[in-house]
Formats: structure tokens, C-alpha cells, sequence
């Protein structure tokens, strides 16, 4: 539909007022915003700002796209959710807050994870992508996915203090594309070597600030209005308040619109990032295991490879040696008794486990699967979670 | 001497310091003087070819290198060096 056709009635009329009446964007950019369809990756951090206001902005036609369940560790940042909806669906406690505040605009949500072989066809229905996903392997996939489709990617990213924003595969007035994810980073980082956040945390507010500049980048690239932050990387500091807008170029050598283009449709993502390649199997115990082991006296040595506040907070009794540190400390782990290596959720001790096999040779090392929070869920729920 | 700004990821190898004066002519100096003074970093910041890795960006002032004359970016007492890993998010 023709945005000049939309019409508007007398509420949506004066709820959308403060936009009218600015100059530079008018009853035009209104309509455009109506006629819109915008589908947001993720529901979470970012994606909790950014729905808010592309539902209050009149965006027409928002897609969710989330598999997550709402979690008590979610509210200190997700500011769309409430005590109320831990255990619910996302994108269904998401649609519930967001018809409450305008029931003028229509939502559509996906209760799946996003795939290389549902991508497209979710995408492909949509104007604009804004990806607020958390993993490298989903963030190649939205990338490719807008690429193959000639879509704009509003992408936005954040780790502690530190957020990110850019406009990607943005293609301006005179036809030209811009940059996108892959020319700004051809490879993603090897399996563990960025921590994520839930392993080295984010500062509440940061996806706040960080999501709503995306999502003001999502009202420009479908208005029109102002210039869009496409070939320009911009990089936020929280702790310093230091902000710096790069600039950012298209590399020839890109694989998937370079000159030689050699992507011509979605990959296994998890592959591509060694998310599956690296990973060397590691001998593992669920908690009822752990739990049996303990009840009949079993002579073990438990190693906890967390941060000594995360310890302060719950424990079981493990001997505490934070990851960083487990090299130095290897001296410290048994190696004729069987050893439980454990941490929150499974992940930090398993690299723990798989440094100390490659360098040291422990062939005496079990991971504990879930983790302590699996624990607190299976075997002493009246151990603190966080 | 140049102004380089560490990312919050690699700080816990830079003693949690996020702006670092170093001399050095070029970007590649620039970089061998850091990953000598801290040597946790060289992992991050140099690959098994001697180069800077695809996930890591490095700006000099507002410009990517590697549209300027990559390692060999010439560097000025004033200049700032920005390091900008890929950072995707929360999932553990």
C-alpha cells in the first residue's frame, strides 16, 4: 500500500500529535511509519527498548521473533516484562504489553528460534530487520538473511559497558548499498574467546540507551527522515562516556555481495562460528548423578570455576578457583580421585576442563551439565539462583 | 605518543586501564609496544600470520585501516586509536 493512501482516525490522529507537528517529519513520515512493517530479532535487552518505542512511534506491522522464556534474571534489563510474566513465553508477554500501549498497529509474533531454514521466509514478509539477538552464530544468519534479500539490517549490539550501532545493507536513494556485518567483521571471534554476557554481565541501562538509538535508526531508514547511520559504525562507552562514530566501508572481497560473491544462500551458522567444530567432548555428570555420588559417600574433589561473588551468592561446598585462574591452580585439582568441575550454567567449566586436558593431560575431569543453577533446580531449591 | 582505547572485553589484560598511551610510528609498532607491555593481549590482537584478526577493527582517528594502509597506518602524537571487537551479546 502507497503510504499517501493510509489514513489515520481521530485517536491515532492525536496520539501521534508530537510527531505531526515537527517539521521535518509530518503527517508524511506518519504514514510511512503506519505503512511499515518492521520484525525485530529478539525480544530481550535490546529488543525490550526497541519494541516499546516502534509500537508507541505507529510503526504499522511489528513481527517478534523470540524462543525464550521470561526469567527473574531478565527484569533487571528486559524493561518490557514484569514479575508477572517469569515463566511465560516473550513474545507472547511482549504482545500483551505492547497491544496495551497501541492498539492501533498490528503484531505478529514467533515463539521459535530463528534458522537457516526459516529465515528467509520470516524476513522476506518484512521492510526492515532490527536484530537484537545474542550470539555471534544468529547474528551472521539475520546479516546473510537481509543481505540475500535486499532488507536494511538496524543492528545494534552491547557487552557490560560497551554498546554498538550501525545500519546495515542499507540502500540509500540512488540505489547504492551500503556496508554490512561481514565487512565490518569478515570472521566472528573463536568459540570462547569473547565472553558473553551472561558469563561477564551488562550493566542494565546500557541496552536501554543502546536500543533506542536502534530504534531510532529503524523510524529514520522507514521514514526518510534525517541520514540514516549507514556506512558509519557507532561505538558507545558507558564507563567513560566516550562515544565515537567510525566510518566504515564495503570490502570487495565480501563473500556475500563482494565481487565474487560465493554465499548465494544461508549456512549452518553454529559451523561457521565453531560453535559445534571446536568443541571436544568432555566426560560430563547431570546433578542426580552429582547428588547420588554425594548421598553415598563417594571420595571426589568438587572445583568451582566462578568469580568469588558468584560463590558469595551460592555454593556447594566446591573448592573455588575462578576460570582465569585455573592454569596457576592446576597443582590444586586431584589427580587420582575423580573431579567435578562445575560453574553457573556448564560453559565456563567446560573450557575449564578442556584447558586443563590439552595442557596437563587430566583425564579425571567431569563437567557438571546445567551447572549449579541445574543444581538449585534438581537437587537444593533453596540454594539463592541468580 | 598515540592514545589507543582498549574495549571492555580485553580490559582484564590491560589491568583494567581503557586508554593507554603508545609510542610507536605505525600502527603495526603501535600494536608489537601493547601486546609487549601486556603480553594477554597478543592472543586477541594478533592472528597465527602476524596479522591483526577479521574479528578485531581497528580505527585510527574516525577510519577503519584496513581502508587506510592497514598495520602500516602511519600514526601521529595526537592520533587515536580505537580497538573494536565483534561483541554479540548475552547467550553463555
Amino acid at each position: 500500500m502507497d503510504h499517501r493512501d493510509i489514513k489515520f482516525s481521530r485517536d491515532e490522529m492525536s496520539r501521534y500529535n508530537r510527531h505531526i507537528i515537527i517539521p521535518e517529519f509530518g503527517l508524511e513520515a506518519q504514514q510511512k511509519l503506519k505503512a511499515s512493517k518492521v520484525l525485530v530479532i529478539g525480544s530481550g535487552g535490546l529488543g525490550s527498548p526497541v519494541l516499546l518505542y516502534l509500537a508507541a512511534a505507529g510503526i504499522g506491522t511489528i513481527g517478534i521473533v523470540d524462543f525464550d522464556v521470561v526469567d527473574d534474571s531478565n527484569l533487571q534489563r528486559q524493561v518490557l516484562f514484569g514479575v508477572g510474566e517469569v515463566g511465560q513465553p516473550k513474545v507472547e508477554a511482549a504482545k500483551r504489553r505492547l497491544e496495551s500501549l497501541n492498539p492501533h498497529i498490528n503484531l505478529k509474533v514467533y515463539n521459535t528460534q530463528l534458522t537457516s531454514k526459516n529465515a528467509l521466509d520470516l524476513i522476506k514478509e518484512y521492510d526492515v530487520v532490527a536484530d537484537g539477538t545474542d550470539n555471534f552464530p544468529t547474528r551472521y544468519l539475520v546479516n546473510d538473511a537481509c543481505v540475500l534479500l535486499g532488507k536494511t539490517n538496524v543492528y545494534a549490539s552491547i557487552f557490560q559497558f560497551e554498546g554498538q550501532v550501525s545500519v546495515f545493507n542499507y540502500i540509500n536513494g540512488k540505489g547504492e548499498v551500503g556496508p554490512n556485518y561481514r565487512d565490518l567483521y569478515a570472521t566472528p571471534p573463536p568459540a570462547g574467546l569473547v565472553p558473553s554476557c551472561a558469563e561477564g554481565g551488562v550493566l542494565g541501562v546500557l541496552p536501554g540507551i543502546i536500543g533506542s538509538l536502534q530504534a531510532l535508526e529503524v523510524i529514520k531508514v522507514v521514514t526518510g527522515v534525517g541520514e540514516v547511520l549507514s556506512g558509519r559504525f557507532f561505538s558507545f562507552d558507558a564507563l567513560n562516556f566516550e562515544s565515537r562514530t567510525f566510518n566504515i566501508r564495503r570490502n570487495p572481497n565480501n563473500p556475500l555481495n563482494g565481487n565474487n560473491p560465493t554465499i548465494k544462500e544461508l549456512i549452518d551458522y553454529e559451523q561457521f562460528c565453531g560453535v559445534k567444530a571446536v568443541e571436544k567432548k568432555i566426560k560430563e555428570i547431570n546433578s542426580l548423578e552429582l547428588n547420588e555420588w554425594q548421598q553415598r559417600g563417594e571420595d571426589f574433589q568438587i572445583i568451582d570455576v566462578r568469580e568469588p561473588y558468584e560463590y558469595e551468592i551460592c555454593n556447594i561446598g566446591a573448592e573455588l578457583i575462578p576460570l582465569a585462574t585455573v592454569v596457576e591452580n592446576a597443582g590444586r585439582i586431584d589427580r587420582k580421585r575423580k573431579v567435578v568441575v562445575q560453574c553457573k550454567t556448564g560453559n565456563r567449566s567446560g573450557k575449564a576442563i578442556r584447558e586443563l586436558e590439552e595442557r596437563f593431560g587430566f583425564d579425571n575431569l567431569y563437567n557438571l551439565k546445567g551447572g549449579i543453577l541445574g543444581y538449585i533446580d534438581d537437587i537444593n531449591p533453596k540454594l539463592t539462583k541468580y | 605518543m598515540a592514545t589507543v582505547f582498549i574495549p571492555t572485553p580485553l580490559r582484564k589484560f590491560t589491568n583494567n586501564t581503557a586508554k593507554l598511551e603508545v609510542a610507536g610510528n605505525n600502527v603495526s609498532e603501535v600494536v608489537s609496544k601493547l601486546t609487549g607491555n601486556f603480553p594477554e593481549l597478543k592472543r586477541h590482537l594478533i592472528n597465527a600470520d602476524g596479522k591483526i584478526p577479521s574479528f578485531i577493527n581497528i580505527f585510527v582517528d574516525d577510519d577503519d585501516i584496513r581502508n587506510l594502509q592497514q598495520e602500516q597506518t602511519v600514526v601521529k602524537e595526537n592520533t587515536i586509536i580505537s580497538i573494536v571487537p565483534a561483541i554479540a551479546g548475552g547467550r553463555e
